[in-house]
């Protein structure tokens, strides 16, 4: 990818989720959707499986039940990642199926460790071709993934292992709240949102909220994505559950216990599909169908805090 | 923590119970902990309500000085970031945390560990035919390699305690190559290895000690016998001549874990 990169500047960027993957998720393209446990975007995945949208590269440190969906509707070609699994709970059964010796059909793996995955968004957002990094002498994982290299410091003669730069297609970048332009803002965790956002070609931001630009200027230190960087912005109030957005609503932990059950049996994962995905036609079909009162219990108790004083 | 109905503090002591406690007596008052999920997590936060109330958290996710207030269910679990110290990003976390070896203490866990404190949480059998796809490093292999010291927690049986791991993720004191050629133990010290690597093994069982390089058995839980131990390991387990016996973790202690810590019972 060029160093020379366009800003996006241009006032009003909101579309439907819809119209955001139509235009920016193509077949066999390069697929980021962020989250580390928190601000994963569920609302995004279900769309593309609905969009049917296939040869995916998805990549991703913790590919996790998004990731799995999109695996076992088919879509993915290639799973790009450094821990694969139901956090906390088990196994992704979708992606086992398909990387096993006795499995009928198997995707392709790349592997990392989580530090060599954020290596490659390092160096793809900074524009540098590749990241160095004190890791994985005396493992196995070098040996098992040809892209991790060694480089030799020129000041201390010392190696260092390196990983190539990533340059996903689409960033799907979910956050708290945002403006028009897709100015975000982030509080808690906040994995490689800025990294990736940095690094792919293009970007969708999903917000929780939309508030006008002069909110987001009030507290400008929140702000974790630039709007220059990002093509579309979409508003989707719980468009991360079973995940969860701070100050919003909680992580549906019960979800992911259960998940362990439906995704076992692809039977079982299908009807989910049917219900869930490809039997509503967005995110408010979906939050539709949830057990009636458990918004309400997720629904996070606040916890606010007083701010700081930006005047001088 | 939460208060549930207070649960039999005179049931007996669970394998898990016996880990978490026997886990907790290694980490000091003020130490920077890199604490996982699961039994690493019970471990730190008893030992931060018992002997160690300044014990410093670090999760993966990105929280520093973390105060959970329920137990976690993953690492990125919204009570880890209310009333932190601080919240970082992943890229801040590996680089100028993990490899700016700030993080004393590590946990590790996973399917297989050898003598000499390797991990494979990667596959059972070969990488490219795998009989059985694990998850895969995560942060593992950054912990085992940037910690000053390493804390590895398994339950011990053969399949688990092997002689050779199908695959090394996590570098420990000393790490047999696959690739034809190379030395065949490599130690941490000639591959530049930052970190310390693993200094003791919490099972089910006893505690095995990194002794020159080596897993060595020098504590056994009351009732359990060498046998019993050696049966469960994958190797020809040295063992100590001063082996000690852990006495049993007092009613108080186990009444603070089942009550306060864990009282959904998660991970006990």
């Amino acid at each position: 990818m060029s160093a020379l990169r366009k800003p996006k500047l241009k006032p009003n960027k909101i579309v439907s989720m819809k119209e955001a993957v139509q235009d920016t998720v193509t077949p066999g393209c390069d697929l980021y959707i962020e989250g580390f446990t928190h601000l994963i975007n569920f609302a995004a995945g279900h769309e593309i499986i609905r969009q049917g949208i296939k040869d995916l590269t998805a990549s991703r440190l913790t590919p996790d039940l998004v990731y799995d969906q999109l695996i076992e509707a088919n879509l993915v070609k290639k799973l790009v990642f450094s821990w694969a699994g139901n956090p906390g709970v088990g196994s992704l059964h979708g992606l086992r199926r398909r990387s096993q010796k006795d499995s009928t059909s198997r995707i392709e793996l790349e592997e990392y460790s989580h530090f060599g995955m954020v290596s490659r968004l390092l160096a793809g957002s900074s524009g540098l071709p590749f990241w160095p990094l004190k890791n994985y002498q005396g493992t196995h994982i070098a040996d098992s993934n040809s892209k991790i290299k060694t480089v030799t410091c020129p000041y201390t003669g010392e190696m260092f292992a390196t990983v190539p730069a990533l340059h996903p297609d689409v960033a799907i970048i979910a956050c708290q709240r945002a403006d028009q332009e897709g100015n975000a803002q982030v509080w808690g965790l906040m994995g490689t949102q800025k990294e990736s956002a940095f690094a792919a070609k293009k970007v969708i931001v999903v917000a929780e909220e939309i508030v006008e630009t002069s909110v987001i200027r009030r507290d400008p230190n929140r702000t974790l994505v630039p709007g220059i960087l990002v093509d579309h912005v979409v508003h989707e109030p719980w468009g991360c559950h079973p995940s969860y957005a701070q100050g919003y609503y909680d992580r549906d932990n019960a979800f992911y216990v259960q998940w362990e059950e439906i995704s076992r049996d692809p039977k079982t994962y299908q009807d989910y599909f049917n219900e869930f995905v490809f039997g509503v036609n967005d995110r408010k079909g979906y939050l539709s169908k949830l057990q009636s009162g458990l918004m309400d219990k997720l629904k996070a108790k606040p916890r606010k805090c007083e701010g700081v004083d930006y005047g001088y | 923590m939460a208060t549930n109905a207070p649960v039999n503090s005179t049931a007996p002591i669970t394998p898990s119970e016996r880990m978490a406690v026997r886990a907790s007596l290694e980490l000091q008052d003020r130490e920077v902990v890199f604490v996982g999920i699961g039994l690493p997590n019970l471990a730190c936060n008893l030992a931060r309500v018992t002997h160690a109330p300044q014990l410093f958290m670090i999760y993966e996710s990105g929280t520093i000085g973390t105060l959970p207030a329920r137990l976690p269910v993953s690492i990125g679990d919204p009570t880890l970031v209310t009333d932190s110290l601080a919240i970082v990003s992943q890229a801040d976390i590996f680089q100028c945390y993990l490899q700016g070896g700030l993080i004393e203490v590590g946990f590790l866990g996973g399917a297989q560990v050898d003598r000499y404190g390797n991990i494979n949480t990667t596959v059972i059998g070969d990488y490219n035919q795998p009989k059985i796809r694990l998850p895969g490093s995560g942060g593992a292999c950054e912990i085992a390699t940037h910690s000053q010291r390493v804390l590895i927690m398994m339950r011990m049986s053969p399949k688990s305690f092997v002689d050779h791991c199908d695959f090394i993720t996590s570098p420990g004191s000393k790490m047999e190559s696959n690739k034809p050629g190379r030395d065949l133990h490599q130690s941490r010290s000639a591959l530049k290895l930052p970190g310390g690597g693993p200094t003791k093994a919490i099972t089910d069982l006893g505690v095995l000690e990194m002794i020159d390089g080596e897993f060595t058995l020098t504590e056994i839980y009351a009732g359990v016998t060498v046998d019993q131990v050696k049966q469960n390991c994958g190797w020809d387990l040295k063992i100590s001549s001063t082996l000690k016996v852990i006495t049993e973790p007092n009613p108080e202690v186990i009444s603070i874990l089942r009550n306060r810590i864990d009282p959904d019972r998660m991970y006990l």
